[in-house]
């Protein structure tokens, strides 16, 4: 039995030092100095650090995945939530087809829908291939399964249905028991998928690459632009970037370890 | 009555935006990819050209062989290894598991241009461990060329094996321990409880996960041309460049090979479904 157990330990250790080697290398080059033939770095330094925040690209590159993120996001939110909302409770028989098109993403990787993209955006009445706007289109299709499992959950847990019958019968319109009952009660659980759809649309550069490249750096074209460039300071861009990603994603664990411990409604 | 049907239009109006992007942005390009896809390259003469095209040339056909291979070793390999490490996983105590889930959930975001990025400053022709093995003198290494075929599945089963641990560890959940006890009353070994209790119920989960990494790796992208560019033939590279590059455009030729990685893509997922079916049967 002992021995077993020092096999699960042995198995673990390396398992989590293969998943953190890549991480702890970069980390590493990001903050050295001099590496050319030691274990690690014979001094350490920040300079790469700062190189990178003096670089107005690194910042312009920022702003715009920024800009991509807050209105395709946004714009998700806006339109999902009411959307699920008025097809669980009025409009129910349809849930199949709302859950096969917000699911359907899955099935469809960003090269395959690039190529769709491309040929109906690049010419005809809507030419918008190349610029942004195309981008918000093809990342709001993008979180579709996130948002909707994420909303749908929450008006689950909620009974929705049960709630806005009851507040109708007590008098409240359609717009009153969604404004205050459904919607305070679920915003907990939109924040989650809403992290999440933000995580994944910084690390998306199939869709920016394919349709606007260049016209619109963001931060991964940014970085892939840079991987030619010098190891440190590509490494500090890494490390700075997934410092964002780790931001995200731990929030992201807080709130659902919050939202499993103290369920939606009970406070 | 009318007001109802009243409102009833409002409430659909409501859902225009919503309708509006799916049209736009997914049924819409699904459709003109499938519809472009048997145009010739002209785009005028309506033909099925461009699948024989793919069919009869053997550069497309080993793209094609080359994603599936990749994908189904990497996806095999990190099922095998996810197996293993999550059941190791159960054997910690609860706060030590929470740990281990969360490094695999934060190295699960490690993906793409970063990741691809990091192997090249560990094992790629400056890397640091090239270097330091070259030092070592450790001649296993002396041949590895990170922008291969091998490094391309390294980076492939990095990125697969944390997805396969979270997909997989919550189905050790499900065992009880009940059931361990019970089928050793009844005599059995710990060798044939995992044989006809333990294996089987896991076995959907298994089929299921390896459905999705097969196809998370047959839809990867950012990877690949970090790593490789466009040296090396697999289909979602082709395709980009057939679609997206400054030389030679083909997007008809493109389209096609599109439609039959989105197949492949939606039966992987589609087989998914039914195995999770099988195993939460509260999915209805």
């Amino acid at each position: 039995m002992k021995s077993s157990l020092t096999f699960h330990k042995l198995f673990v250790g390396l398992l989590v030092i293969y998943l953190l080697i890549p991480l702890v290398g970069t980390l590493l080059f990001s903050i050295a100095g001099k590496w050319d033939h030691t274990i690690l770095p014979e001094s350490y330094t920040l300079k790469w650090y700062i190189e990178l925040f003096q670089d107005e690209r690194f910042y312009d590159a920022f702003r715009r995945t920024l800009f991509l993120i807050v209105i395709s996001v946004g714009l998700s939110v806006v339109i999902m939530l009411p959307t699920i909302f008025i097809i669980t409770v009025y409009f129910s028989k349809w849930e199949g087809l709302l859950q096969a098109a917000a699911m359907l993403p899955y099935g469809v990787p960003p090269i395959v829908g690039a190529v769709g993209l491309i040929k109906l955006y690049s010419a005809g009445p809507i030419q918008i291939a190349g610029t942004p706007w195309i981008l918000i289109g093809a990342y709001f299709i993008t979180i579709l399964p996130f948002m909707y499992q994420g909303i749908r959950n929450s008006l689950r847990t909620l009974n929705a249905v049960q709630l806005v019958d009851a507040a109708e019968l007590l008098g409240a319109t359609k717009f009153q028991a969604f404004r205050t009952v459904v919607f305070p009660n679920i915003i907990s659980g939109i924040l989650v998928s809403t992290l999440l759809s933000v995580s994944l649309l910084f690390s998306e550069f199939a869709f920016a690459n394919l349709l606007v490249g260049g016209r619109f750096e963001t931060l991964q074209i940014y970085l892939s632009d840079k991987l030619n460039s010098s190891g440190h300071l590509t490494s500090a861009i890494v490390i700075t970037y997934y410092s964002m990603i780790l931001l995200l994603t731990g929030t992201v664990l807080k709130l659902t370890f919050r939202n499993k411990r103290n369920p939606v409604g009970s406070k | 009555m009318r007001k109802i049907k009243k409102q009833k239009i409002y409430l659909l109006a409501l859902l225009l935006p919503f309708i509006m992007f799916v049209i736009g942005f997914e049924i819409g390009p699904l459709v003109a990819m499938i519809k472009n896809s048997f145009y010739a390259d002209d785009g005028i003469q309506v033909t099925i050209d461009q699948y024989l095209t793919i069919f009869k040339s053997e550069f497309y056909l080993q793209a094609i062989k080359n994603s599936l291979v990749i994908s189904v070793f990497s996806a095999i390999t990190s099922v095998i290894v996810a197996v293993i490490a999550a059941y190791s996983f159960t054997k910690f105590s609860q706060k030590i598991q929470n740990r281990l889930l969360m490094v695999t959930n934060m190295t699960s975001n490690f993906e793409g241009i970063p990741l691809s990025f990091s192997y090249i400053i560990l094992l790629g022709n400056n890397g640091l461990f090239t270097l330091l093995f070259a030092k070592i003198g450790w001649d296993l290494f002396a041949d590895f060329n990170l922008y291969s075929w091998t490094g391309l599945i390294l980076v492939y089963i990095y990125f697969q094996i944390p997805l396969a641990v979270m997909l997989i560890y919550p189905s050790y959940q499900g065992i009880r321990q009940q059931w361990k006890e019970a089928s050793s009353l009844l005599g059995g070994s710990t060798f044939s409880f995992w044989l006809r209790i333990g294996v089987p119920v896991l076995l959907p989960s298994i089929v299921g996960t390896f459905s999705i990494l097969f196809a998370n790796a047959m839809g990867a992208y950012a990877t690949a041309y970090a790593l490789v560019g466009s040296n090396y033939n697999i289909l979602s590279l082709q395709i980009a460049s057939l679609v997206a590059s400054d030389v030679a455009l083909k997007p008809q030729l493109g389209s096609a090979l599109g439609v039959l990685l989105a197949t492949t893509m939606i039966g992987a997922m589609w087989f998914n479904e039914r195995m999770m079916r099988r195993v939460r049967r509260d999915l209805r």
